[in-house]
C-alpha cells in the first residue's frame, strides 16, 4: 500500500488520527454485522426469553418459504428493469447533448438536479402522478382504454416503483456517460468520419465500445442502488404489495425483522444481502483497478 | 461537429427537451398541488395551473403543520434535517480527512488492518444491518437525539478513500519542506495540506449534504417523538394522513419544502457537484 517516501515518526498519533473513525466502523458496522451472522444461526422463542443454536436452520428455511423465494424473484425483476431504464435514459442524454454546440450546459444544468431528491420523495411524487381516482397519468390511460390500478393489480405497483425509483438516477447516470464521452478523443472520431462512416455507424462502432467501462460501471452502481436504496421509494408508496408484488429483498428484511419481530430469519437475510454487495463491490473495485492501468 | 446533419441535431434537441420534461414534469404537478385547497382535489383530475392557496398551504405547514391529524409543524422539521445534513456532512469529512493523513504520511502497525477495517463500511449499507445497528443505538441511550440520527451514519469510505487518493498527488517535497522549516505533524496537516484540499471538501461536502439530508429509514427508525423528525421522513407521516382523508395540498407542501434545499444546494454550486460525484466514485 502506498505512502509517502518520508513519513513522519510518531508512533502514538496515527492511532490517534484514525481512533474516531475505526470506533464508529467498529460500534455501528463490525459489531451489528457480527451480531446479524450470529443471530442467523440462532432462534429466539415468541417472548425472546431463550435463544436455540440452530445452524444453518434459518438459511434453509428460506429456501422453502414462498414469500422469500417471491421476493427473490420480485427483486430479479426490479433491480435489472430499473438499471436499463436509468443507465439507457442516461446514456440518450448524454449522447445527444454530445451532438449540440450551443444550449448543452442550460440542457445539463436542467437534467442534473433530480439526483438531489430523496427516493422517498421521488416515490410520493409519482404515487400522486399516477394516483388511481385523481392521478394525471391514469386519466390518459383510461383515454387509451388501460383502467390503472397499482392498489390491485401487481404489474402497475411494478412499473409505478420502477420509474419512481429511476427517475431521480437518470442524472446520475447521465453525468457519468458526459464524462465518458469527453474522455474519447476527437481525432478517432474525426478519423472515422473521413473515412465514411455516418453519425450513426460511429456510434455503434467507436463511441459504444468506448463507453463500455463506464458502462459496465454504472450497471454494477444502478444495480446496487436499485437493490439497497430503493427501499424509501417502496415504504413510501407500495410498502411491498399488492399481494407481495413490490415486496424487494431489503423491504422484507425490515418488514420480517421489525414488524414480524422473526430475529433469525430477518438475520438470515441480512447476511444473504450483505454477501450480495460484497461481491458487487468486489466487482466494482476490480473494474477501478483495471481502468487504472490502462 | 465534424459533419453536419440538421436533422440530427434537431433529434438531439428533441431528445433533450423531452427529458427535461420528463424530469421536471412531475415536480411540476406536486407545486401546482401545492397551490391549491383541499377542495379542488375532489374533482376527479389534479389540477394542472397554479391555485390561490400557496401562501395559506405554506404558512399553516411551516407554523402549524396537521394539527387536526397529529403531524408536527415542518419547521421543527426542517431543522432537524438541516442538522443532520451538517453534523453527517461535517462528521463525515472531518473523520475521513484525518484517518487519510494517518494512511497516507505515517506508517505504523496494522496500517493495513485500519485500511481494511475503513473498506469494509462501503460493503454494509444501513438497509442490510438495520436490525443490530438499532439495537446498539438503543441499548446506548441515542434513540430520539441529534447523535443518534448522525453518529451511525458518520463512518465513510468514500470519503477516506477520495483524500487518500487526493494525499498522494501532493508533491512529497512540500512536507520534506515543511519538516526542514520544523513544523511538526499537526502544523503541516494545518498550515499546508487543510489549505490544498479546500476544493475537495467543498465537493464533498455537496454530495455529503445531500446524502445526509435525504436519509430515510435512519431517522424512521430512530426517532421516537416527533421532537427529531426529518423532513423526508416526515412525508411518509403526511401522506398516511392523507390516504385515510385525501389531503394532497398539505403532502404536496411537503414534498416541495423536502426537496427545496438539496436542490438549491446542487444548483447553486453545480461544478462542486459534479466533481464531488465523479471523484467519490473513483
Amino acid at each position: 500500500m502506498q505512502t509517502k517516501r518520508t513519513v513522519f515518526g510518531n508512533r502514538l498519533l496515527p492511532y490517534a488520527l484514525l481512533l474516531p473513525q475505526l470506533a464508529v466502523t467498529v460500534v455501528f458496522f463490525l459489531w451489528p454485522a457480527a451480531q446479524a451472522v450470529l443471530q442467523s444461526f440462532q432462534r429466539e422463542d415468541a417472548f425472546g426469553l431463550s435463544t436455540t443454536w440452530v445452524g444453518l436452520a434459518n438459511y434453509a428455511d428460506l429456501l422453502d418459504e414462498p414469500t422469500y423465494l417471491n421476493s427473490l424473484k420480485v427483486t430479479a425483476i426490479f433491480a435489472p428493469a430499473v438499471t436499463a431504464l436509468s443507465v439507457g435514459l442516461g446514456l440518450v442524454f448524454a449522447v445527444s447533448l454530445d451532438r449540440l454546440v450551443r444550449g448543452s450546459r442550460i440542457y445539463a444544468a436542467l437534467l442534473v438536479w433530480p439526483y438531489a431528491v430523496a427516493p422517498a420523495v421521488a416515490g410520493i411524487m409519482w404515487w400522486f402522478l399516477f394516483n388511481p381516482t385523481i392521478g394525471l397519468l391514469p386519466y390518459l390511460l383510461a383515454a387509451v382504454g388501460y383502467r390503472w390500478d397499482h392498489a390491485l393489480q401487481p404489474t402497475d405497483a411494478m412499473i409505478l416503483v420502477v420509474i419512481a425509483a429511476s427517475w431521480k438516477q437518470v442524472s446520475y447516470n447521465f453525468l457519468f456517460f458526459m464524462a465518458g464521452l469527453q474522455a474519447i478523443p476527437k481525432s478517432m472520431i474525426e478519423a472515422a468520419a473521413i473515412d465514411g462512416a455516418g453519425p450513426v455507424k460511429r456510434f455503434f462502432t467507436i463511441v459504444l465500445p468506448l463507453l463500455s467501462p463506464t458502462t459496465f460501471f454504472l450497471a454494477v452502481i444502478n444495480l446496487v442502488y436499485a437493490m439497497f436504496d430503493t427501499f424509501p421509494v417502496i415504504h413510501a408508496t407500495t410498502g411491498g404489495n399488492p399481494a407481495q408484488s413490490t415486496n424487494i429483498l431489503v423491504y422484507k428484511v425490515f418488514v420480517d425483522g421489525f414488524i414480524g419481530l422473526n430475529l433469525g430469519s430477518s438475520a438470515a437475510q441480512s447476511v444473504v444481502l450483505m454477501a450480495i454487495v460484497v461481491a458487487l463491490t468486489v466487482i466494482q473495485f476490480k473494474w477501478v483497478e483495471r481502468k487504472v492501468t490502462y | 461537429m465534424i459533419d453536419r446533419h440538421p436533422w440530427l441535431d434537431a433529434l438531439a434537441h428533441a431528445v433533450l427537451i423531452a427529458g427535461v420534461v420528463l424530469v421536471a414534469f412531475p415536480v411540476y404537478v406536486a407545486f401546482i398541488a401545492s397551490t391549491h385547497g383541499p377542495h379542488d382535489f375532489m374533482s376527479g383530475l389534479v389540477p394542472l395551473l397554479p391555485g390561490s392557496e400557496m401562501v395559506a398551504n405554506y404558512r399553516a405547514m411551516l407554523t402549524d403543520g396537521l394539527s387536526s391529524s397529529g403531524a408536527p409543524p415542518l419547521g421543527g422539521m426542517l431543522w432537524n434535517s438541516l442538522m443532520m445534513a451538517l453534523i453527517i456532512a461535517f462528521g463525515k469529512i472531518a473523520i475521513s480527512i484525518l484517518s487519510a493523513y494517518a494512511i497516507v504520511y505515517f506508517r505504523f502497525p496494522f496500517r493495513a488492518v485500519a485500511f481494511w477495517m475503513i473498506f469494509v463500511t462501503l460493503m454494509l449499507p444501513v438497509e442490510v444491518r438495520i436490525v443490530p445497528t438499532f439495537k446498539v443505538v438503543a441499548d446506548l441511550g441515542l434513540l430520539d437525539s441529534y447523535a443518534g440520527l448522525t453518529v451511525p451514519l458518520i463512518a465513510s469510505a468514500t470519503a477516506t478513500f477520495l483524500f487518500r487518493q487526493f494525499f498522494l498527488t501532493v508533491p512529497d517535497e512540500l512536507m520534506e519542506a515543511a519538516r526542514i522549516d520544523g513544523a511538526g505533524p499537526l502544523k503541516f496537516f494545518r498550515d499546508v495540506l487543510l489549505p490544498l484540499s479546500r476544493t475537495n471538501i467543498a465537493a464533498l461536502f455537496v454530495i455529503l449534504f445531500i446524502y445526509g439530508w435525504n436519509q430515510y429509514l435512519w431517522p424512521l427508525m430512530v426517532t421516537t417523538t416527533s421532537s427529531h423528525y426529518t423532513i423526508v421522513m416526515g412525508i411518509k407521516r403526511m401522506s398516511d394522513v392523507a390516504d385515510a382523508l385525501p389531503q394532497w395540498n398539505v403532502v404536496m407542501t411537503t414534498v416541495v419544502l423536502a426537496m427545496l434545499p438539496p436542490v438549491v444546494v446542487v444548483v447553486g454550486m453545480q461544478r462542486l457537484f459534479v466533481k464531488g460525484l465523479i471523484e467519490t466514485e473513483k
